[in-house]
């Protein structure tokens, strides 16, 4: 009997028992949707999160004042005060890879306009803060290099703020004169909503000139941070080692001691994001996997009682000429067809799962070609795997006991 | 055609070994109708394993066609039971949830006969018994005479040398039984070689040679002195559909 005719004989065998081969499918139906929608929204989440990390701006790089401890953890961050104004063209002419540079002061602020008050962070800069943290300007403008040199008092707010003091984010704010911690500033600029929210959200801040915000309220110069854009993302290794020497040389620290700053690169940030949420992505995988492991024990434990109940019908088939090789192959393909077809079934689900939670949680779900065909392949060597002991069974039964057999 | 020369069949259980049979010496030729008789225990159904190549014997050789069979292996015997033997059994044996014809093609399916010439053979085995009309019926939507004719028309499709029959008629009544016996008569003067296992004497009487049975030994040979003629008129049935 060829191959062909072993695959008709066992659609036949499962059409005959449409629900339970519908039920044992089940199975492993779940499984593979389960894998599939857990790696497709754990793929999301990493890939939402990379774009969170690469919206804080383009191949970002952080000189903070103080030394790291293991795993890029500071501690008292902002507290120290190794980092002042006098090293920002030190580290603009670091080299080639630094292409732009802006530093970063930044204390909480107690806003008022009218009868509207909030409280925020104030964040002194300089006009290159736009382009290395991707700002953009929904109306007004940013601060300038005139702003920084003449002290100006004047502030970019952040949407947040605006509704917070106007009840509307679309409020016209544009020179309208607010107080923060009791100075008064003009209003020059709103910055566009980037849907960032909690801890450090870039719409509910306000930004002026570094001078400004030194003079009026730090009383020093010294910095919270400075900010570096690298030339290109290839460049961001290469500006932190000049960054490091230049800034060792201004600070002389000598060689084999501690820095007194750190720098931190994006890249690491991302790389530690990302390697949070694979992990996750393989612990979700992994449960569904187990689920997928249970399938196929449902499979072949359906097979088992399969074998045993048609006993007689292989008792006749071998008794007019079938093979053990053919009663093998058949049940075998039985045991496949219920694997892949509630493979096929699963990977169809679990894609549309995972859309659907994605469309739900508002974050982008990535149904991966991999995790389909490792899903696919699985649950193809699952039928495999499951289906060759009751195959054998079925196959090495002597004719005479199973057509006996009641 | 068939030769069997010292056949001995001993199962061992535990430590008593029991001789289903012992020393059995049977020649049937080409064309024969043979019924094999005996009571139970007298190793007749053991007779019919050996002979239908579903079992070996411990002891003894079996010529079937002129090749020794008692040595084959599972697969060699599957291949010979397929092309060398039409088994009908008492229950019918058929394939639930499959048509008649399915049934009838099952044995040229495993033959790798293709799927075409598989279904001209099967209507022509079924049209031969007299179910023409009823290829598509499933097992449960007919009598047991015609499951009987069904598992008949399974046993010759393939041509075979043998046609061995377990108890034919054991789940019949007595007109059934006719019908199925003047079909087998019917083969028999198409030149097949029928042999057939029983316990009813009216039964054997509608073959041309009765061999007895008893205790694993042949107790008896003889040929059928006034041979029955079955009287059963077969009716084409549903030929029309």
């Amino acid at each position: 009997m060829n191959f062909f005719e072993s695959i008709r004989v066992s659609l036949r065998a499962l059409r005959a028992n449409k629900l339970r081969s519908a039920l044992t499918m089940l199975g492993m139906i779940i499984g593979v949707a389960a894998v599939i929608a857990m790696v497709g929204i754990g793929n999301g989440a990493t890939a939402s999160i990379t774009a969170q990390i690469q919206g804080l701006g383009s191949n970002l790089l952080t000189v903070s004042p103080g030394q790291s401890n293991a795993g890029g953890v500071r501690g008292g961050a902002g507290s120290l005060t190794t980092l002042t104004m006098t090293d920002v063209p030190k580290v603009q002419a670091a080299g080639p890879a630094v292409k732009a540079v802006a530093p970063v002061s930044s204390t909480n602020a107690q806003v008022v306009l009218g009868s509207g008050n909030t409280s925020t962070t104030i964040t002194g800069t300089t006009p290159d803060y736009q382009f290395i943290k991707n700002v953009s300007i929904a109306t007004g403008r940013f601060i300038t290099t005139a702003d920084v040199d003449s002290n100006a008092r004047v502030a970019v707010l952040g949407p947040t703020v605006v509704t917070d003091l106007m009840g509307d984010a679309n409020a016209d704010i544009i020179g309208k004169n607010i107080k923060i911690n009791n100075v008064p500033f003009q209003v020059i600029g709103v910055t566009t909503a980037t849907g960032s929210t909690g801890f450090m959200s870039s719409d509910d801040m306000i930004t002026a000139p570094v001078s400004t915000v030194q003079e009026r309220f730090i009383g020093k110069t010294t910095l919270r941070s400075i900010l570096i854009s690298a030339s290109s993302a290839d460049d961001m290794q290469t500006a932190q080692d000049e960054i490091t020497v230049a800034l060792e040389q201004a600070h002389k620290i000598p060689s084999g001691k501690p820095d007194d700053f750190t720098v931190q690169n994006q890249a690491d940030i991302l790389a530690s994001m990302q390697g949070v949420t694979q992990t996750l992505t393989m612990l979700l995988g992994g449960i569904a996997g187990i689920s997928l492991l249970v399938g196929g024990i449902g499979i072949m434990n359906i097979m088992l009682v399969s074998v045993t109940e048609r006993t007689r019908e292989i008792g006749i088939r071998k008794a007019i000429g079938a093979k053990s090789n053919d009663i093998l192959l058949q049940f075998l393909i039985e045991a496949i067809v219920l694997s892949v077809l509630g493979g096929g079934i699963g990977i169809v689900l679990g894609t549309a799962g995972s859309g659907l939670i994605g469309t739900a949680l508002k974050m982008s779900t990535s149904t991966s070609l991999t995790a389909v065909l490792v899903a696919f392949g699985f649950s193809g060597g699952i039928g495999i795997i499951f289906g060759v002991f009751p195959a054998k069974k079925a196959a090495a039964m002597d004719p005479i006991d199973a057509l006996r057999f009641e | 055609m068939i030769d069997l020369k010292g056949i001995k069949k001993i199962y061992a259980n535990g430590d008593i070994q029991v001789a289903a049979l012992n020393g059995v010496d049977l020649h049937i030729g080409a064309n024969e109708f043979v019924a094999i008789m005996g009571p139970s225990g007298s190793g007749k159904s053991t007779m019919m394993n050996i002979l239908g190549c579903l079992d070996t014997p411990t002891e003894g050789e079996y010529f079937l066609d002129g090749t020794d069979v008692a040595k084959a292996s599972g697969n060699e015997l599957a291949v010979i039971r397929n092309r060398k033997i039409g088994f009908v059994f008492q229950g019918f044996n058929l394939l639930a949830r499959t048509t008649a014809v399915e049934n009838v093609e099952l044995p040229l399916l495993y033959a790798g006969v293709g799927g075409k010439e598989r279904r001209t053979r099967a209507i022509a085995a079924l049209e031969s018994v007299g179910l023409g009309g009823r290829i598509h019926h499933r097992p449960k939507e007919l009598s047991g005479g015609q499951q009987q004719r069904v598992a008949i028309a399974r046993a010759l499709v393939t041509n075979p040398s043998i046609i061995l029959a377990d108890e034919p008629t054991g789940n019949l009544d007595s007109r059934s039984s006719e019908e199925v016996m003047a079909i087998f008569q019917r083969l028999h003067a198409a030149g097949n070689t029928i042999i057939i296992v029983t316990h009813e004497p009216d039964i054997a009487e509608f073959t041309q040679r009765i061999v007895r049975f008893r205790d694993g030994h042949i107790e008896g040979d003889e040929i059928v002195k006034n041979q029955r003629k079955a009287q059963a008129q077969i009716i084409e049935e549903g030929v029309a559909k």
